[in-house]
């Protein structure tokens, strides 16, 4: 059906709205990013920058971004590991095989997702002063694991029950293991969950910023959004190089949203309310 | 299987939280080792009750999660129903809804700071153009510096609260629409006797994880105003990571800790209460 025309423009308005409210914020900083700093300071501002790229340059060298930047790669990549490898097999047993209290096990999961992070920051940040783990990757890596696992085992679940049970039967009827049932057999079918769930889960790790504040005090091991939060100038706010940081860190997202804008869709609304 | 999970969780995530509730009932200062560790019972949770910077606090973070939560709703709903249509390039739209949510909220935070400065920012160009003498040092003015940390989030998060609804808005048949054309219902009726009822449970799903999510609203205030200006904006897990990382008040900061985490704790149980029914009844089946 053809839509009346009045419907056609209210819904043109609605897509400028949504895309120009969601991008021009960002799309300030961009040009803010590109400018120099006479234009930064100008008072009233301008628009359009003169492409300069000396931000881009300090942030990179003399606020050394190469280094938060590694951090976070090391942090988010190695927490998108663990974290999957550990999820993966608890979302199969959790979808397929008849365990006790297993929906008490995905309840509980929902609520430990919903804690408020600082209930557990005191005791963690203990935990991890015994162990040696705080100023380190591994001592941010652990929280994080803990942090996203509920949501990726949740995503993982909900994607393994729609994969038909007869290929495990068959599977296992030609002599498989359970394990064996779930590493040749579902996790090929189950790839694009688990691409799903780990493009969240290192959104996730690369973003947050509470535990990353209190566990990585030396700015060396600091990952970017601390960086950014604390990026302090000599005797003026460095607006210039917050902006060409803050893009530097957005890039990757924007690249993984523009890839994989399906995914992180379907995969937000499962966890929520397919149930 | 389920093990390493759940022995992660227990670990980083459950022992944590008991050991919270034992802190909180005992009186610790890191500054002052020398006092003990002293068992105090409810005692902290006493003074928590009488402490007007908390009352303050947990009132500014109400004010924020109703605001907020109420705004990424209503622009939360426009934004499925857009990005619901078939229309061409919807993958770019839907791409750049995505935007704000995957951006950091660090980032965010720094980007809205910049956007509010008195003098460099696009909101004072945009409202007052030349007139430099208009402008508006947003972030100084108690009022206005809440508003900024609620517009914020507001932009922040109501794509993740549209994709809610999206998910809502797809399991709708479209024949119900086209029924209701034919005997003649204008768009808004269509949304309001078919649309909106439909999606009951989805808008449910999308206001428990805003107010989850706002009650623990910190990236934003940390960056954006401190807490300032006085304490205008100071909300409960800014409070609380006050006391107990920068004043290590143990004892005292954990009990505001578990009371933000009772409180969550009543709205996620009521939230696996009516949502999490769906998936009973599925394992049932």
């Amino acid at each position: 059906m053809t839509k009346p025309l009045p419907e056609r423009l209210m819904l043109l308005v609605g897509i400028v709205f949504a895309v120009l409210g969601s991008l021009l914020p960002f799309i300030w900083f961009v040009l803010t990013s590109l400018k120099s700093q006479i234009q930064v300071e100008a008072i009233p501002p301008t628009w359009w920058p003169d492409g300069s790229l000396e931000f881009y340059y300090s942030a990179l060298f003399d606020h050394e971004l190469f280094n938060y930047i590694w951090n976070s790669v090391i942090v988010a990549s190695a927490t998108t590991i663990i974290a999957l490898v550990i999820a993966t097999p608890a979302a199969y047993a959790l979808a397929r095989i008849r365990l006790a209290g297993k929906v008490w096990v995905l309840g509980g999961l929902l609520c430990v997702a919903m804690f408020p992070q600082i209930v557990i920051a005191g005791p963690v940040w203990q935990i991890l002063e015994r162990i040696g783990g705080l100023n380190t990757h591994w001592g941010l890596v652990l929280p994080y694991v803990t942090l996203t696992l509920p949501l990726a085992v949740w995503i993982l679940a909900t994607f393994f029950k729609e994969l038909p049970v007869e290929l495990e039967e068959a599977a296992q009827i030609d002599g498989c293991t359970t394990w064996q049932a779930l590493y040749k057999v579902m996790l090929p079918l189950a790839a694009p969950g688990i691409f799903t769930a780990a493009i969240l889960t290192f959104i996730y790790a690369w973003n947050e910023f509470f535990f990353a504040l209190l566990i990585l005090t030396d700015p060396a091991k600091q990952t970017l959004p601390v960086g950014i939060a604390l990026f302090q100038g000599e005797f003026t706010m460095p607006w210039g190089e917050i902006a060409a940081a803050s893009v530097l860190a957005t890039l990757p997202l924007i690249l993984l949203v523009l890839l994989f804008q399906r995914g992180i869709i379907s995969g937000l609304s499962s966890g929520a309310v397919k149930g | 299987m389920v093990f390493p999970a759940l022995a992660v969780v227990g670990i980083f995530s459950l022992y944590p939280a008991m050991d919270s509730f034992l802190l909180s009932l005992h009186r610790i200062y890191l500054g002052l080792p020398s006092l003990g560790e002293p068992f105090i019972g409810l005692g902290n949770y006493t003074q928590l009750f009488q402490d007007p910077v908390a009352h303050q606090a947990f009132i500014v973070t109400l004010g924020f999660v109703i605001l907020s939560t109420t705004f990424e709703l209503l622009l939360g709903i426009g934004i499925a129903l857009v990005i619901h249509e078939h229309f061409k390039g919807r993958g770019w739209v839907r791409a750049a809804v995505l935007i704000p949510w995957a951006i950091p909220t660090v980032v965010a935070s720094q980007m809205w700071r910049f956007m509010l400065n008195d003098q460099y920012g696009l909101v004072n160009l945009m409202l007052f153009g030349d007139q430099v003498e208009a402008y508006v040092p947003w972030l100084a003015d108690p009022w206005m510096a809440f508003g900024a940390i609620v517009l914020a989030d507001v932009w922040k998060t109501s794509s993740f609260a549209g994709l809610l609804v999206l998910a809502g808005l797809q399991v709708i048949p479209d024949d119900v629409y086209d029924a209701a054309r034919i005997d003649g219902a204008t768009a808004w009726q269509r949304f309001w006797h078919i649309t909106f009822p439909l999606l009951k449970p989805a808008l449910l799903t999308a206001l428990l994880f805003r107010t989850i999510d706002a009650f623990r609203v910190f990236d934003l205030v940390f960056v954006m105003t401190q807490g300032g200006p006085g304490d205008a904006t100071q909300v409960i897990q800014f409070y609380g990571y006050k006391t107990l990382f920068t004043e290590g008040r143990v004892g005292y900061g954990t009990s505001i800790s578990v009371t933000v985490f009772v409180a969550i704790l009543i709205l996620s149980l009521f939230y696996v209460r009516t949502v999490g029914s769906k998936l009973l009844e599925q394992e049932r089946a």
